[in-house]
């Protein structure tokens, strides 16, 4: 498969039609390995981070699991597809700018991709809309398990799966959920939110990872911890402090209709009225319109089978996903017009706001 | 009133105090504002007070000058990427690495996943150490019967893993 065929054809986030899910967009998890006897990417000799490359890909790509997928060099990417990557949760920054010697294997469903030389010499990766530990734990430990025939991995027995950075040391696992929490935000309880998640052991960060924004109130809430626990017990633990998030949110929500269900309806209702009308859209205000539409249909306010709708705007309305429907490269301000016109596009199908069950 | 307490990065003095309770375990860091400040804390978005341990940690400089005879990688090295150079970097600065996984981890040992390949001999590797207990105990308390048993097993044993199970 071609990258630009990847990139149009169907994929998990973007068009599984499975957004049944209130407050949990996604689920992922990451294994960090690496192979025995050789340096880690960023200590390795270009030669040698080439030579590994090549080792990894070839085993990566021969997967069951990887069949008709794509496997590219990072070089070969151009900086939108890589952006379009990025946006699609599949590759990491840092992979981006990478210089060269990296590489990426996609599956077809771009549900499993294996990242060669970023901090490690395989990130492997399995995500599924929704909020779903269980298939995406059983996929990816079944694609280790596969991997780990064909190739060497650096692992200690006391140490466990041996990584470059000790913060992933032991089971090198990162199981992380994107949630939906605009009530909690609304209610500026998130910090309050942050500082409980941390003091679990658990990390909160932006929605595309470290150091962004929590623009669409979407926030990644992952472990942190990877030595001294089980891969089972780590997932559990963060389960369970996923389901209190969820439990907070869902109370806040019923709060904010309690307490003053008209400045919420005024929320939802101005919204709507911006995506139908709106000619000038920046990513951020596009992604804070399309969480509050989002808070609407989990209240009844619009039917429920625009959830999947709005779910696709959020990864669609992105800077490279917008270039790249209009065929080409535009600066910020004419990738609003874009955006914006999508988006009226889009809103002018949807039906109007129903706030008779949101009030009672 | 003095204030004793110093920021883990820069060693001003430390106004924000964090604490992260894994496993009945406390961990606290103390930042000044402006590290707080630029390391996201105040940020309602999110921070990772996992990496802020793991950089508290480095601080303060490790001593002595060891490098890591497998790849070249130096205790400096990692100091400034946070990332070691190759797999057996771990055997090589145990000693700057142990407290810090106290503070970064719910434990030191793993107890997850094990490869396949490896559990075999990972398996083999602890019926060793227990025959050279066994060994040991045999020989103290004088019964040199059992001793040339466990002796004549631990050859074996020995044998049988191709290659010797490192750490």
């Amino acid at each position: 498969m071609k990258i630009n065929e990847l990139i149009d054809s169907q994929s998990e986030l973007t068009d599984t039609g499975a957004s049944k899910s209130a407050v949990v967009l996604m689920t992922r998890i990451r294994l960090a390995r690496n192979l025995a006897g050789q340096p880690f990417p960023g200590w390795a000799k270009d030669a040698q981070k080439r030579e590994i490359r090549d080792q990894c890909m070839q085993a990566v790509a021969a997967l069951p699991q990887m069949k008709r997928g794509l496997a590219i060099p990072v070089e070969n990417l151009d900086d939108l597809q890589k952006q379009i990557l990025v946006e699609r949760h599949l590759i990491s920054r840092e992979l981006c700018h990478a210089k060269s010697g990296s590489g990426i294997v996609i599956s077809k469903d771009q549900s499993c991709v294996v990242m060669v030389n970023e901090e490690d010499h395989l990130r492997i990766q399995v995500l599924r809309a929704g909020f779903q530990f269980k298939k995406v734990w059983n996929a990816i430990n079944a694609f280790d398990t596969d991997l780990e025939e064909h190739v060497d991995f650096a692992f200690s027995p006391r140490l466990g799966y041996l990584s470059a950075c000790p913060t992933n040391l032991g089971t090198g696992i990162r199981a992380s959920a994107m949630m939906h929490l605009p009530a909690l935000v609304i209610s500026g309880q998130m910090e309050k939110v942050v500082r409980a998640v941390n003091q679990l052991g658990m990390a909160v960060r932006g929605l595309f990872g470290e150091g962004s924004d929590a623009s669409g109130s979407i926030f990644q809430i992952s472990n942190q911890t990877t030595l001294g626990e089980s891969e089972e017990d780590i997932i559990k633990h963060l389960h369970g402090v996923l389901n209190t998030i969820i439990e907070q949110e869902l109370n806040a929500r019923q709060k904010l209709q309690e307490t003053d269900p008209n400045k919420l309806s005024d929320k939802i209702g101005r919204a709507f009225g911006i995506l139908q009308n709106g000619y000038l859209l920046n990513s951020g205000e596009a992604m804070n319109l399309l969480s509050l539409i989002r808070l609407g249909i989990d209240l009844g306010v619009f039917a429920d089978g625009q959830r999947a709708v709005v779910d696709r705007l959020f990864i669609e309305c992105q800077p490279g996903h917008v270039q790249h429907a209009a065929k080409g490269a535009f600066d910020p301000t004419q990738r609003d017009v874009l955006r914006a016109a999508r988006l009226r596009t889009e809103f002018a199908k949807l039906v109007a706001p129903d706030f008779t069950q949101a009030h009672n | 009133m003095a204030n004793s307490l110093k920021c883990d990065l820069c060693s001003k003095p430390a106004t924000v105090h964090l604490t992260q309770i894994v496993n009945n375990k406390i961990h606290k860091v103390d930042l000044c504002e402006a590290c707080a400040q630029a390391k996201g804390v105040t940020d309602p978005s999110g921070f990772s007070l996992a990496d802020l341990l793991l950089k508290a940690s480095l601080n303060p400089e490790p001593t002595g000058e060891a490098k890591c005879e497998s790849c070249g990688f130096t205790q400096q090295d990692f100091k400034k990427s946070g990332r070691f150079g190759c797999a057996a970097c771990y055997d090589h600065f145990t000693r700057l690495l142990d407290p810090m996984l106290e503070t970064m981890h719910k434990g030191s040992t793993h107890t997850g996943k094990v490869p396949e390949r490896i559990a075999a001999k990972k398996s083999l590797y602890e019926r060793l150490t227990q025959l050279e207990t066994e060994l040991d105990q045999a020989i103290k308390s004088e019964r040199y019967e059992d001793a040339a048993r466990f002796r004549d097993e631990i050859t074996q044993v020995r044998q049988s893993a191709a290659r010797k199970p490192t750490t």
